[in-house]
């Protein structure tokens, strides 16, 4: 379990992380959302052990990472940022050093090595220096040291950023394969990544949580939320169709786009929209070239829940 | 302690997985060679002894050493990786020690591959081998002295060649100290007690006795009072540093 109460971290007069307080059990996959600049980083390097809070308190299984930094340290797994190493070395050596400060021996060592490389597909570069490797075997490199221990934590600080979309989906299929027993942090600003690897999101902007959910329940923050998307066969109906679904009982309100002729009818308070539009439709004999339920737009949830906060 | 071993073996392994290994080792025993024989006037001089060869290590070392102390800690912060040391569960002064062990290591590696001259002395001559073994000794502490210095100013910025200048600085005010002509600048008006304390401060000075073939405890602990004192600072520095 990670347990967070309070914190506050100062850089200078900078304030980063501004009273954070939250809790993370095993089989969560904590995805922290915000804008750059937001606190992220910050707490997940204070959580791993690398920054001292100013105040406050974190706990990670049961360890105090201030007064038990070591214990504490032994039972996560971190990447940093940009994934660092060291690039004259070669994968197979990097890994070694790391296993020899995990305190990994013998045939339990080789074990989990073997099984290192082959979940991250590391055979074919392991003789390779390090900084000949492409970006997404680096990556790979770094998520193989974080998690040689087999550590019941995980703590990853922007794990695909900058791969292509391939090796986006490979670690996201990776981290989705341990997730099951573990607690994983995951940083990104890729919302799509939420939905694709965490069953709980938090957004934080200025230091602060601004909120704490479900990815579902995000979405279902959204004015999207259970909307329904259609654009005609005929565009030239399109005002008549228009007016009709707007005296909908289900229906608050239509926007049509100007450009794509996709009019977007959201519904009224706690009301489903989709049966009555289809009923409406098949009544009329309208033709749809195209008719989706909304269930939601995070980025747009983003948006309003960080006010565009940037930094 | 595995800890620090496995530090010092990772660190190791890097500077022999780099050009830095052998550039420094084959440029130290170049210029160490040449100033014995052309400076040091080795045969000239008749007299089969190693002082022609040890008395130019202070200089050698001032500029090889912070060559090879500069990316101890500035390259480990420059690049991200302290953020990734710091995060495994060692000690600070395990990393500190750690990787100025393998620094140590490796210049004692270099010295010991300037055997050739020893034994070309004992071919030429009938040397005294205590003295020489002796200022091997103090050749390697001073060694340690510079390179503890140098680890510390590494830890003090992230660009190695303000790293390089800072410490070739320190180093040389350390050397200077100890030199007659500094030593006389104060003699004239200052007291005693502080001319001798100057001097004490001074590599040269403890340096010299031991290539003497002097060993004086006094000495020993000079330069294990600096280097725990300089890998102390250096774990500071980094605790304060770290995050910038």
């Amino acid at each position: 379990m990670i347990d967070c109460q309070n914190l506050v971290k100062h850089f200078g007069p900078l304030l980063a992380v501004d009273q954070l307080s939250f809790k993370v059990e095993p089989g969560e996959v904590l995805g922290f959302l915000g804008p750059n600049g937001a606190g992220k980083s910050t707490t997940m390097r204070i959580i791993a052990g690398f920054l001292p809070a100013s105040t406050g308190t974190v706990t990670v299984c049961g360890h105090d990472v201030a007064s038990a930094a070591i214990a504490a340290k032994r039972c996560l797994g971190y990447l940093p940022e940009g994934a660092p190493s060291y690039p004259e070395m070669t994968p197979r050596a990097f890994l070694d050093f790391v296993a020899d400060i995990r305190g990994l021996r013998g045939a339990a060592r080789r074990g989990r090595l073997d099984m290192v490389y082959s979940l991250l597909h590391l055979e074919p570069v392991l003789e390779q220096s390090i900084d000949t490797l492409s970006k997404g075997y680096k990556r790979r490199v770094g998520l193989a040291q974080a998690i040689v221990h087999d550590p019941e934590v995980l703590i990853l600080d922007e794990p695909t950023d900058g791969l292509d979309p391939n090796q986006k989906h490979e670690v996201r299929e990776l981290i989705n394969t341990m997730a099951a027993n573990k607690i994983i942090i995951i940083s990104t600003h890729l919302l799509e990544e939420v939905d694709a690897l965490c069953n709980r999101t938090i957004i934080i902007a200025h230091g602060r949580i601004l909120a704490d959910d479900t990815p579902g329940n995000l979405e279902a923050r959204s004015k999207f939320h259970n909307a329904v998307s259609l654009r005609l066969t005929d565009t030239t109906v399109l005002a008549r169709v228009r007016s009709e679904i707007d005296s909908l009982s289900e229906v608050a309100h239509t926007e049509v786009d100007a450009n794509t002729n996709r009019l977007t009818a959201f519904p009224a308070p706690g009301l489903l929209p989709l049966t009555a539009i289809s009923e409406l439709a098949a009544a009329r004999g309208w033709e749809f070239a195209e008719l989706h339920l909304e269930s939601g737009r995070l980025d747009e949830v983003f948006r309003t829940i960080t006010g565009g906060a940037s930094a | 302690m595995s800890n620090v071993t496995a530090v010092m073996r990772r660190e190791l392994k890097s500077y022999f997985l780099t050009p830095v290994a052998y550039v420094f080792i084959v440029i130290f025993l170049i210029l160490s060679n040449t100033f014995t024989f052309y400076l040091g006037n080795f045969y000239e001089r008749g007299q089969a002894d190693l002082a022609p060869f040890f008395n130019f290590h202070p200089w050698l070392y001032l500029f090889l050493v912070p060559a090879l102390s500069m990316r101890l800690w500035a390259e480990e912060r420059r690049s991200g990786n302290i953020e990734l040391l710091m995060t495994l569960p060692i000690e600070l002064w395990q990393a500190v020690v750690g990787k100025f062990l393998a620094a140590w290591l490796f210049t004692g590696l270099a010295l010991a591959l300037t055997f050739p001259i020893w034994i070309t002395v004992n071919y030429l001559g009938d040397p005294d081998n205590g003295v020489i073994a002796a200022a091997y000794v103090g050749s390697l502490l001073m060694a340690g002295g510079f390179l503890a210095v140098g680890s510390c100013i590494s830890a003090l910025t992230k660009n190695q060649v303000i790293a390089f200048i800072l410490s070739v600085v320190a180093c040389f005010v350390l050397l200077l100290a100890g030199f007659a002509m500094v030593l006389d600048l104060f003699s004239a008006w200052a007291p005693q007690a502080l001319v001798d304390t100057i001097a004490s401060l001074s590599f040269l000075t403890h340096f010299s006795s031991i290539s003497k073939g002097v060993i004086d405890v006094r000495d020993l602990i000079y330069f294990g009072l600096l280097i725990a004192a300089m890998l102390y600072a250096n774990a500071i520095v980094l605790e304060l540093k770290k995050a910038d």
